[in-house]
């Protein structure tokens, strides 16, 4: 959810004529900002300089400044390996369901919540399916464990049992498996939390419209297909375009905690961020997560940029900047 | 109501019925198998009713208590002091941006948004703040790294600001003698409390469920957060009596280990699914009030 508009007023491109600033007066409105503007600086900035650690071979006892250049030697071994594919692919594929099937189940989802008339009900279905978005992955991953659990899991000795399947499946090693269990995961986190939104649009909608085509007649079905899609769609693919811009980004909890960072699926379930991650914390190769923290970090600007610039040529106002 | 189609409402409150039972579920799977017998788990596995009650987990946990105590502790100190100061760091930014009068302002939006587009990633992060700012193993790695503010909060909040503000209130404010601070304090903050309120949640939200930072600054058990706790009791449950220190073996065979799994993440849940009715309209009103402004 990161689509803020930005104005685009005047106010954000830095005028050309040389204004006169009164900074005696409004010194006060300056000083305020200053943990802000330190703390971005510290947080957000300093990290980007850092990025060149990507071109240097990490040692600690020398630290980051002194350690040799090794130019792209980290790199090299990065995309020699299967792991650059496996990571990358991984990362986009489940974007692409994710945000594609995510922003239909979501829509759907809003589009019953207006039909809803009744308040109180209204109210308590909203709650409840929005309720997923607020637990923790660490909490989700036990949610997942008590069904997937190989010795004492739901799904092996009772689901299963009862389809007439025999053998337990070893759920956490078997990698087939997770690009199904994620995307049900993911949806049952994000589905609610993105009706939401989605019932904010709607909401939006001139209720004088519906009034007029009531009075014709139309079916509440010809309402939905001829008033609501026409006028909610061009809001849907510039949400989905801008989602489409942080497509070599995951969502770290949900591709670690879930599989409880299981190295037998890798094959599936590891991505640009877990990679990184798992470099760092011990479990892989400090220079290799560094160059591919590095390659995330410029694809994904790219991307960016390159989705902002088609969001403005089809509707300014909706555009990042 | 003679257009209004009776199928359509029907199929829509008979869907969303269904779709919160399965929100719900995963958490009822959860508690049941808490409150099941160590044997009966064996025996049948997790189920949605208990075959054999018992609270033996749960008098288990009590017992053994004083790690589960502490970062119950840590997680409420970081909760509250992270949103408090977080809250008031974005306040202060966004107030002078939501003000055209701000010298530089166009120069520091774009300080801020550039923040928000390009990333030095988690690399880079950790060796800012674990060898520059030395903050492993302290309090501070849990508080500070990534979470006190983002541009996302302070451009929401500025938008509401420019919204809400009356330009002629603090003009006529400041003709009465009133410094920034002063209209900061009596006119601002008053009139923003609906964007503090919801700011105020998500941070806190953000804190409360947050693992990544103890996952990577924090090495000393004392210092787990409610998460961390549990994320290491996940991958090894033995880690509650090992860190007991005294009588580890013993204690190890009467732990009814299953369940006691499955009660510690009710214990890490509870506090946010008892508070959620509370704040639940709030939470909504948040979510949209992004989605309208975003």
């Amino acid at each position: 959810m990161n689509q803020v508009s930005m104005p685009t007023d005047s106010s954000v491109i830095p005028k050309k004529k040389k204004k006169k600033y009164n900074y005696r007066k409004y010194s006060p409105l300056l000083i305020m900002m200053i943990p802000g503007f330190l703390y971005i600086l510290i947080n957000n900035y300093l990290p980007m300089f850092g990025i060149v650690i990507a071109f240097k071979e990490i040692n600690f006892a020398k630290g980051i400044l002194q350690s040799d250049w090794i130019g792209l030697a980290n790199f090299k071994y990065l995309f020699q390996t299967s792991d650059a594919y496996i990571i990358t692919r991984n990362t986009i594929l489940y974007n692409v369901v994710f945000i594609i099937a995510g922003t239909v189940l979501s829509f759907i989802t809003a589009l019953m919540l207006i039909e809803i008339k009744n308040k109180f009900l209204l109210r308590t279905y909203q709650a409840i399916i929005s309720m997923p978005h607020l637990i923790s992955w660490v909490i989700l991953s036990y949610l997942v464990y008590a069904f997937l659990s190989a010795e004492n899991g739901l799904l092996n000795r009772t689901i299963l049992p009862m389809l007439g399947i025999e053998g337990d499946i070893s759920w956490y090693t078997e990698a087939k498996y997770w690009p199904v269990i994620l995307t049900l995961v993911d949806f049952w986190k994000g589905v609610g939390y993105g009706s939401i939104v989605f019932f904010a649009a709607l909401l939006g909608i001139n209720e004088e419209y519906y009034e007029a085509a009531r009075i014709d007649g139309a079916s509440r079905w010809k309402q939905i297909t001829g008033i609501t899609l026409p006028l909610v769609v061009p809001v849907i693919i510039v949400m989905t375009l801008l989602k489409l811009g942080r497509i070599f980004y995951s969502d770290f909890g949900l591709f670690y905690q879930v599989t409880l960072n299981s190295g037998a699926l890798f094959e599936t379930t590891a991505t640009i961020d877990t990679y990184v991650f798992n470099g760092l914390t011990g479990g892989g190769n400090m220079g290799m997560s560094a160059a591919a923290g590095f390659y995330q970090s410029i694809v994904g600007f790219i991307l960016v940029i390159t989705v902002n610039y088609l969001v403005r040529r089809k509707d300014k106002e909706s555009a990042l900047f | 109501m003679k257009n209004e189609s009776p199928i359509l409402t029907w199929l829509s409150y008979i869907s969303l019925l269904v779709f919160s039972v399965i929100c719900i579920l995963p958490f009822f799977l959860l508690i049941s198998a808490s409150l099941t017998d160590q044997n009966s788990i064996v025996a049948n596995g997790y189920s949605f009713l208990p075959k054999v009650f018992s609270t033996s987990a749960y008098e288990y946990l009590f017992m053994r208590g004083n790690d589960i105590i502490r970062a119950y502790g840590i997680s409420v100190f970081i909760t509250v002091f992270g949103t408090c100061s977080g809250l008031v760091i974005t306040l202060l930014m966004a107030y002078p941006l939501a003000r055209t009068e701000t010298p530089h302002r166009g120069l520091i939006m774009f300080f801020i948004f550039f923040s928000m587009l390009f990333s030095g990633g988690l690399v880079p992060t950790y060796l800012i703040y674990a060898q520059l700012l030395d903050l492993k193993n302290t309090i501070w790695a849990l508080v500070i790294p990534g979470l006190l503010t983002n541009g996302y909060y302070i451009m929401m909040m500025r938008i509401f600001m420019q919204g809400s503000i009356s330009k002629d209130l603090i003009e006529s404010a400041q003709i009465d003698g009133a410094g920034e601070y002063r209209v900061l304090w009596s006119i601002i903050i008053p009139t923003s409390t609906p964007i503090l309120a919801v700011i105020g949640l998500f941070t806190a939200i953000m804190y409360w469920n947050d693992w990544q930072n103890g996952m990577i600054y924090i090495t000393k058990p004392e210092l787990f957060s409610i998460q961390n706790l549990l994320q290491r009791i996940m991958q090894d449950i033995q880690f509650i009596t090992n860190n007991m220190g005294a009588n580890a073996s013993g204690a190890l065979q009467q732990m009814p280990s299953d369940t006691v799994k499955m009660a510690i993440a009710v214990l890490g849940s509870l506090p946010i699914l008892i508070a959620y009715p509370f704040f639940q309209k709030f939470f909504i009103k948040g979510i949209m009030f992004g989605a309208v402004k975003g």
